[in-house]
């Protein structure tokens, strides 16, 4: 009842299903390991089942878009409370129609955790009971967590859009502002400014 | 009330009302006059209760509670009420309107009328009713109707839910309540609330709860039926907060709002009356005994200062038992529903039943043994008088005594003291 | 169809007889934060309770992608204002894994206390909450009272009574104030017989027994099915704690329990493994563990830096991805993070207790009343912003 490492999970698995098990990655920190898509399922089962490797708890269920190569991955976390062992990993879902097998037969907290996949990325898991949306309101439009998500400005009529503090700092008169430590550079004063740009000596 | 009104004109205007021609205008004037009184009484007594709840629960919470309006916060009930007032009344548009509007009168009404033929003191009530405590049981029952129609006019589902656990639990509760109730009214042989009293005596081995084990049963029950009875915590399921956000009242605002409080805080005084009423000994003064009394109302010569002493006794009582009602409610979980109704119908009725087997066969004895003096106190040189004080010190004291060193002790082990100080 | 059944069909039309649905929340005294209900209830017994969650979705993990490695842990705070030094911790080591940054043998300590500090007073609003719902009002200004002195304590260390923001990239922000130690100490002796009061007065009134005893019962089996973990996985009777089967920062240094549960409400009350006065006591218990840890912590409290010197001002850790897994109050967060090699973070995932705790509901609180689905929710610890993020 040892815990078993990544390679050693993974070599067991990869002898039992072959081809569906992608290569294990080079480890940029964290291993993991590409399943395929239709095998996904059967994979997971025979994971629960075995008892050497008894991933009894399915630890989370997310997704990173990649727009460049196409692809949204979905990432699965698994666990084992009987060995203490954890194990990740993904599947390779086209962009365009992203749909993976459920895995709510296998472990009920997949049930959430899908349902929230699917509201922020869009993911379809087919036979789902109940994929609905989870954090958004029902009737939202888009899918935030993806890379090009635009705000569409408001929902139902209310706006989530706010005007920058900085276009009032600059709408001052010159006078009443207090002076900026580095020169400020001319902006125009409508520019939008990226929400994530840290205003270094702007408190 | 009428004589008492007779009487009073007799010796004031030295006339005789008998032969006015218009008298029922007088008797129509004092009535109005008693019932107004009585009706300011019941609201003083619910809006200086509600200022007094606030200020023990702040204190058993380690908070201060309502202290600005007034000494000491005292007109806080003053303040709560103008605000009550002043405020929109709201009415659902798709409520029952009517039904919605006149809920909380019926709840005013029976609490109001419970007034009528509760004691204060030596003489004091506003009528004497022989069947005193029946008409108690009677009038209580119409808050429930009260409730139940808030409950359903609301046209919310969190308002029927409160009007319809209020309507099984108060429903339920009076069948024990009333069984309970028999048993001092078996020792006492009367439903009168004041002949009640006068069966008992000033000491506390002369209160029916000391008297007999049966009634000592029967006083802690009675006790728990009278808080379900009220919506008391453990029992405060139909307006349970923390499951109902405010049961059957969380339609209502304003004064209406109001009625509803000002009903629950004047209950508590209704609750510890009736309680201190039938198990202890009400308005009794000690050492003054029954004999004494007697003889005083043969020579026509009651002290006026027997009057005060007494209210002062029974208001005592009741400010004690009002306490301990609040005390209870700080410090206990609520229960639920099914529980609820468990406790009423699998244990406080057959229980409550026993009891009453029990009383009336102890009454039975009783005169089998000591004959005529089974009635009413007994001295302690007499053979039931001594009987009596061994229970009360076996079941009173005892117990008292235990329960204070285990406060203490826990005192001591928080490593707290007692401070009065910092109100 | 029995006899009621037709008069009623007869009376009121065929679909008289139906469930009725009622909408528990988002605005309802006992949902902790701003959670919502459908309660499908017949009478006062419920058919099922479908919680809708969302009210309180921030995009933490969109706000994650946008700002700095740094920049995000103030953010980390409002994932679960109850206990932030936990989602501090865990943004703080899942950024460290990536950049192979070591902490200090002293910002570690602080980090266990801290964090076992605010996990004293995160339990100690589930407590006194349990109780309020249940009833009983008393408790919960107790339990705040000592809150409060935990705030202080809190505040003197970092400036902060709520949303912390204590902990750094590589180690805390701050050393401990002079005389801070003494006063620690001096409030855990104080707290360790209130919460002996708290027993008394609360966790053995045979009322709040009898109300939480053998309700709503989670089986180990389907507490680990569902996802459940922290205490109240462990009130199930699994015993697994992060703490100890993946000891991080100083926690293998310290002695203590993971208390699991053991049918606490008593067999005769009909108390069952994972009920929902399992869930309330573990809780009780972990408070006094936490205290224990608190105290080894400042006996053993080493010196030197308390954070590293070499941590970047901004980091940009290399590609790659990693997950970081705390203990938290309400079980265990998980930081799933993803680095481009950026300065900031390419994908950012936090895993919460509460969002897995709340997928349970639906299917333990089939058949229960309403009374007990506010007792189940309360003993369940959930806190609204950790569901939704």
């Amino acid at each position: 009842m040892a815990a078993l490492t990544f390679e050693q999970i993974h070599q067991k698995i990869a002898a039992k299903f072959g081809d569906a098990i992608g290569a294990a990655q080079p480890p940029k920190k964290d291993a993991f390991c590409t399943f395929a898509v239709a095998k996904l399922v059967e994979v997971g089962r025979a994971m629960k089942a075995d008892p050497d490797l008894a991933f009894d708890h399915l630890q989370d269920v997310t997704a990173t878009d990649h727009p460049k190569e196409g692809l949204i991955r979905v990432v699965y976390h698994f666990y084992s409370y009987t060995h203490r062992h954890g194990f990740c990993a993904k599947v390779e879902l086209p962009r365009a129609q992203p749909e993976v097998d459920t895995l709510e037969g296998v472990w009920k907290s997949a049930n959430w955790f899908e349902r929230e996949v699917f509201d922020l990325f869009g993911v379809t898991f087919k036979g789902h009971p109940d994929l609905r949306r989870i954090m958004l309101p029902d009737d939202w439009v888009g899918f935030p967590l993806r890379k090009d998500y635009r705000e569409a400005g408001g929902y139902q009529g209310i706006s989530n859009i706010r005007d920058n503090p900085l276009d009032l700092y600059l709408s001052l008169d010159k006078a009443c502002r207090p002076e900026p430590v580095a020169p400020a550079e001319p902006a125009t004063p409508a520019a939008p400014v990226a929400p994530a740009a840290p205003q270094k000596g702007e408190a | 009330m009428q004589e008492t009104l007779d009487r009073l004109i007799r010796e004031v205007l030295h006339e005789d009302p008998q032969v006015w021609a218009g008298s029922w205008v007088v008797y129509a004037a004092a009535l109005l006059a008693v019932g107004f009184g009585l009706t300011v009484f019941g609201a003083l007594v619910a809006g200086l209760t509600s200022w007094w709840e606030r200020r023990i629960a702040a204190r058993m919470q380690s908070r201060i509670g309502p202290n600005r309006v007034g000494p000491q916060g005292t007109l806080q009930f003053l303040a709560d009420a103008l605000k009550l007032i002043v405020k929109e009344d709201l009415v659902p548009p798709e409520s029952d309107q009517m039904l919605f509007r006149i809920a909380p009168y019926f709840v005013m009404t029976g609490f109001a009328l419970t007034f009528v033929v509760l004691p204060f003191g030596y003489h004091l009530s506003a009528t004497r009713m022989n069947v005193g405590l029946f008409y108690l049981i009677a009038v209580t029952a119409l808050v429930v109707v009260g409730i139940m129609l808030s409950g359903w006019a609301s046209n919310s589902k969190w308002a029927l839910f409160g009007g319809m656990r209020a309507a099984a639990q108060v429903v339920s509760y009076e069948i024990p309540g009333g069984m309970l109730a028999l048993v001092p009214i078996l020792m006492a042989g009367s439903l009168d609330l004041h002949e009640i009293i006068r069966a008992q005596g000033g000491f506390p081995w002369d209160w029916f709860v000391f008297q007999t084990p049966w009634g000592f049963i029967a006083f802690f029950l009675f006790f728990a039926t009278q808080l379900a009875e009220g919506n008391r915590t453990p029992f405060d399921l139909p307006e349970a907060e923390s499951e109902l956000v405010a049961g059957y009242m969380t339609e209502y605002s304003g004064i209406r709002f109001g009625y509803y409080f000002l009903a629950e805080w004047g209950n508590l005084w209704v609750m510890s009356a009736v309680i201190s009423t039938l198990f202890l000994g009400g308005w009794q003064v000690p050492f003054v005994s029954a004999e004494t009394l007697a003889g005083w109302e043969a020579a026509g010569t009651v002290p006026v200062a027997f009057y005060g002493v007494s209210t002062a006794v029974f208001v005592t009582k009741v400010v004690v038992l009002m306490n301990v009602i609040i005390w209870v409610r700080w410090t206990l979980p609520r229960i639920r529903v099914d529980q609820m109704m468990s406790v009423c119908w699998k244990y406080l009725v057959p229980i409550g039943m026993g009891l009453v087997l029990l009383a009336a066969l102890t009454e039975v004895l009783s005169f089998q043994l000591f004959g005529d003096a089974a009635k009413g106190p007994a001295p302690l040189g007499t053979p039931r008088g001594a009987l009596h004080l061994a229970f009360f010190a076996v079941a009173g004291a005892v117990p008292t005594v235990l329960f204070f060193r285990k406060i203490f002790r826990n005192i001591r082990l928080t490593g707290d003291r007692i401070d009065l100080t910092n109100w | 169809m029995a006899l009621d059944q037709i008069f009623i069909t007869r009376k009121f039309g065929p679909n008289a007889e139906q469930e009725m649905i009622l909408n528990m929340g988002p605005q309802h005294p006992s949902t902790h934060g701003v959670l919502n209900f459908i309660v499908h209830a017949d009478g006062e017994v419920m058919e099922k309770a479908v919680p809708e969650v969302g009210y309180l979705h921030r995009s933490l993990e969109k706000i994650g992608e946008m700002v700095s490695y740094a920049g995000f842990m103030p953010y980390s705070d409002r994932v679960d204002y109850l206990a932030a030094m936990f989602a501090n911790e865990g943004w703080a080591l899942a950024v460290e894994k990536l950049l192979g940054l070591e902490v200090p043998p002293r910002g570690q300590y602080l980090r266990a206390i801290s964090c076992e500090l605010n996990r004293i007073a995160s339990h100690l609003i589930a407590l006194g909450s349990t109780a309020m719902d249940i009833g009983a009002v008393t408790p919960f200004p107790y339990a705040l009272r000592e809150r409060e002195s935990i705030n202080d304590l809190i505040e003197a260390l970092c400036g902060a009574r709520l949303t912390y923001n204590y902990h750094r990239i590589g180690g805390v922000a701050y050393d401990v104030p002079p005389d801070w130690t003494p006063l620690c100490r001096a409030w855990l002796d104080h707290f360790e017989k209130v919460l002996d009061e708290f027993d008394r007065l609360i966790s053995t009134n045979e009322i709040f027994l009898k109300r939480l005893a053998g309700l709503a019962v989670i089986p180990a089996a389907m507490a680990i099915d569902y996802g459940l973990s922290g205490p109240n996985l462990r009130a199930s009777g699994v015993d697994f704690d992060l703490r100890k089967a993946h000891p991080y920062g100083a926690y293998p240094d310290f002695q203590f329990k993971a208390p699991i549960g053991r049918a606490y409400a008593g067999l005769s009350r009909g108390g069952k493994v994972g009920d929902c006065y399992d869930r309330y006591y573990c809780r009780v218990l972990e408070c006094r563990e936490s205290a224990t840890i608190v105290r080894q912590a400042l006996d053993k409290l080493p010196d030197g830096d308390f954070i590293n010197p070499k941590a970047p001002k901004k980091a940009k850790p290399p590609a790659g991805e990693t997950q970081s897994r705390v203990e938290s109050v309400r079980g265990e967060m998980a930081y799933y993070v993803v680095s481009d090699g950026s300065e900031r973070a390419y994908r950012l995932r936090v895993r919460t207790g509460s969002f897995t705790a709340m997928g349970i509901i639906e299917e333990v609180s089939k058949g229960l009343m309403i009374a007990d689905l506010v007792a189940l929710i309360a003993s369940l610890d959930v806190v609204a912003p950790e569901i939704d993020r």
